[in-house]
């Protein structure tokens, strides 16, 4: 710890173990009030479908049932999601009205006064769904012959037209987000050699310890509270808001200490269809989601294929790159348009390559959204990019740190959006870690540094 | 059958904050009437030890002591707007708005003390809970009974406001030119594997791990981050999915009898080091670590096992099926070859 500073760079306790250890840190589920419902899901039992009958008679004849709640009583029947900040069209219905996109796709809830009775309600509930097939292969959904799961024509999200949330509106879109620069055709007509490769990342849960809980307690005058395991209070608000038609200054979200949430609780995945609840029946309802909901209903890492083609020069550099990266965002937006430029932008990883040419889709399937996870966008990106350096490495008969060495980013270079590099450290990085690892780099590696 | 050895490197960089920006956070910090201090953020405790973190950010940029500072997190009722908590952005981003709104209460603690100990503010220092004047350490007094006295005997409100946002980046549709982020982070890792090519499992022998992150605030914490993310790496690279037959949705993991995470007695033994180059958009230098430390461990694990057995495989999770069925491809071709 340098004395520049009092605390800073001091390695104080963890103010929050104490609590963690012995148990007394507050969770949501912890959280009751008198008189509180909970809720259980319909879900669909298929990938894809028309709902063409609910039959809830059964359901609430059971004793404890309090209400079933369908489309008809959500007031605003969209989940804006990333809308709140500029990515959209809003596609996600609270509760479908007659289509479902997605196995366990919630099609009604069941409000009742405790649990079991919820769940054994649910299980009353006779839906009947005229089944379709689903889109579940990226490649297949962009085939003009796939069947069409979006609403606008496309099973890609367009990119371009101002509904990125990245780039003016005004002008036409396309079905990818684009990175381009220099001469890339120059490139791989200079080439000494092109390697290929093709990487694929599949779904992958972000497993907390500590489910999706939310209980919503509705308040005196059009006002609710919402205790919810979200990593994002403001777009909980922002968006159950919108779809209670209230305002949003009428809603009070609370996040108590939450149990893990590497990105899975960033998306407000359930608070809208809790607080509907809520507000229909007047009485606190909660919801917590079991570990199979937590699989198999909320959110994954997308999975994200990586095709990279790269143009090499025999003395080692990277002279130019071609990419094609495919996102599996399922079958509602979320995030995903958002996750595909941060992927996009990135794969040039941390090196300096003059001529590139990237396409980044966004592409839906009839499988449960995915959304952020820890590294969102640029984990997947890293183990492409870093698979394709050994790959080239290797072609080119190049030690593995000599060519992450040769072709690391400098201070002073632009990267592939034209960002001017102004904290590159990979080189001192790598040789820290060589040093660490018992490897005796080369004296002519040890020269090198980001800023020559 | 064989017990075989590799090495695999991956360097990776990781940017702090949303893509594009556009992201803004902001806080109010304000003193209790003891002269103590309270830190209002939106922002979420998940585990990762905000609450820490923020309340040395806070309390280096007061001067006051760290057990005097409180953040309180998580409400929108009581904090003003936060992004939210994820982007590897709430240390940079809610620390920015926390050193800008910390400054202008020591600026309070400053004109208040100047006119208790009757000296020009610029003749005092304030640091770690203590106000003294420059060159007279005797003469002083305590953050806390400035930060009292204010509001009972000057009239003043101790309020410290901070706003922090990079402004969002447009980006050009036809050549995605933009400027994405505001600083980057760095890391390398280093895996030792042996592959059993028999059963086709794959044992991580040991990882070593270095993370460039700015400025470390609390370098425990950031130890707590690298030792997680070598796990979650460790769990992708290996093991994890929950659609074991991507792209089709047969056999979904629904519990963790078939989703098998990787447990205490499976972490290898990870040798970290946390290498810092303080950014200037940072507070006090700091980038954001929590996701990066999860990035390079998958790659770095792949291409050692590419070292040991000659294969690259290409597909997460690289499962003892994968692994043997590349193995047999692989002396196959080389029968083949032979013939």
């Amino acid at each position: 710890m340098s004395d520049q500073f009092s605390v800073v760079g001091a390695p104080i306790k963890n103010v929050q173990l104490l609590g963690h250890v012995t148990g007394s840190t507050q969770y949501v589920d912890e959280i009751s009030f008198p008189g509180m419902l909970w809720v259980k899901a319909v879900r669909s039992p298929v990938a894809r479908g028309k709902i063409k009958k609910i039959d809830t008679s059964k359901a609430e004849k059971l004793p404890g049932v309090v209400r079933i709640i369908t489309a008809k009583d959500v007031p605003n029947n969209i989940h804006v999601n990333m809308a709140v900040i500029g990515i959209g069209p809003p596609d996600e219905p609270v509760l479908p009205e007659d289509e479902v996109k997605y196995k366990g796709e919630a099609i009604c809830l069941v409000v009742a006064k405790d649990e079991d009775t919820a769940a054994k309600g649910a299980q009353l509930v006779e839906v009947e769904i005229e089944e379709l097939p689903p889109v579940l292969d990226m490649e297949e959904a962009l085939k003009p012959s796939a069947p069409v799961i979006t609403k606008w024509g496309i099973n890609a999200f367009i990119y371009g037209s101002g509904m990125d949330g990245a780039t003016m509106p005004g002008r036409p879109g396309r079905p990818f987000f684009l990175v381009k620069r220099g001469d890339v055709e120059a490139a791989f007509k200079k080439a000494d050699y092109v390697v290929e490769g093709s990487y694929l990342i599949p779904p992958i849960e972000h497993a907390p310890i500590e489910p999706h809980v939310c209980v919503a307690k509705p308040e005196p005058g059009q006002r609710l509270t919402i205790y919810t395991t979200t990593q994002a209070p403001y777009f909980v608000r922002d968006n159950v808001a919108s779809i209670l038609k209230i305002p949003p200054s009428n809603i009070r979200v609370v996040a108590p200490a939450v149990g893990g949430g590497f990105g899975g609780k960033v998306d407000p995945e359930f608070e809208m269809q809790v607080a509907v609840a809520a507000m229909c029946v007047g009485r606190p309802v909660k919801w917590r989601w079991t570990r199979e909901e937590e699989f198999t209903i909320s959110t994954t890492r997308p999975a994200i294929k990586i095709e990279i083609q790269d143009a090499l020069s025999s003395s080692g550099l990277i002279l130019g790159r071609r990419a094609r990266l495919l996102h599996d965002s399922g079958a509602y937006t979320r995030t995903s348009p958002y996750g595909v430029i941060k992927s996009t932008v990135n794969l040039s990883g941390p090196y300096h390559i003059p001529n590139v040419y990237y396409e980044g889709y966004c592409v839906y399937t009839n499988r449960q959204p995915s959304s952020a996870m820890r590294g969102y966008g640029v984990f997947e990106v890293s183990y492409a990019v870093e698979l394709q350096m050994e790959r080239d490495a290797r072609k080119l008969g190049i030690d593995s740190w000599e060519f992450r060495f040769k072709n690391a980013y400098r201070n002073g270079q632009v990267t592939a959006t034209g960002r001017l590099i102004d904290d590159a450290y990979l080189i001192e990085v790598m040789k820290v870690a060589a040093a660490l690892s018992g490897v005796s780099l080369p004296h002519h590696l040890l020269q090198m540094s980001s800023w020559g | 059958m064989a017990k075989l050895r590799g090495r695999g490197i991956a360097a990776i960089c990781y940017p702090t904050g949303m893509n594009l920006g556009g992201d803004p956070s902001q806080t109010v910090i304000v003193a209790r009437p003891d002269g103590t201090f309270v830190v209002n953020v939106a922002s979420v405790e998940l585990g990762q030890g905000l609450r820490t973190v923020l309340s040395q950010i806070a309390a280096e940029a007061i001067g006051a002591s760290v057990e005097d500072v409180e953040v309180r997190f998580g409400d929108t009722q009581l904090a003003p707007h936060d992004t939210g908590t994820f982007a590897s952005r709430t240390t940079h981003r809610m620390g920015n708005a926390i050193v800008k709104a910390g400054q202008e209460i020591r600026q309070i603690l400053l004109d208040i003390a100047s006119k208790i100990l009757e000296v020009s503010p610029q003749d005092l220092e304030i640091k770690n809970g203590k106000i003294w004047v420059k060159g007279v350490p005797d003469k002083s007094i305590t953050v806390r009974e400035v930060a009292s006295q204010a509001q009972f005997v000057y009239n003043t409100p101790v309020v410290g406001k901070g706003h922090y946002v990079k402004p969002k980046s447009i980006v050009d549709p036809d050549t995605g030119e933009s400027d994405p982020h505001s600083t980057m982070a760095h890391g390398c890792v280093v895996a030792d594997v042996e592959v059993d090519t028999e059963t086709g499992q794959v044992t991580v022998l040991q990882l070593f791990t270095v993370y460039e992150v700015g400025r470390a605030i609390n370098p425990k914490l950031v130890e707590g981050q690298i030792i997680g993310g070598a796990v979650m790496g460790l769990g992708a690279a290996l093991r994890e999915t929950v659609y074991p037959r991507y792209p089709q949705i047969t056999h979904q993991t629904k519990s963790f009898r078939e989703y098998v995470l990787p447990t205490a007695g499976d972490i290898p033994k990870i040798i970290y080091k946390i290498v810092e180059s303080p950014t200037p958009t940072g507070p006090y230098g700091a980038k954001g670590v929590g996701e990066m430390v999860a990035n390079g461990i998958a790659p770095a694990i792949v291409n050692a096992v590419y070292d040991a057995i000659g294969v690259q495989i290409t597909e997460l999770p690289i499962t003892p099926e994968k692994v043997l069925k590349a193995i047999r491809e692989k002396s196959q071709s080389v029968n083949e070859h032979r013939v």
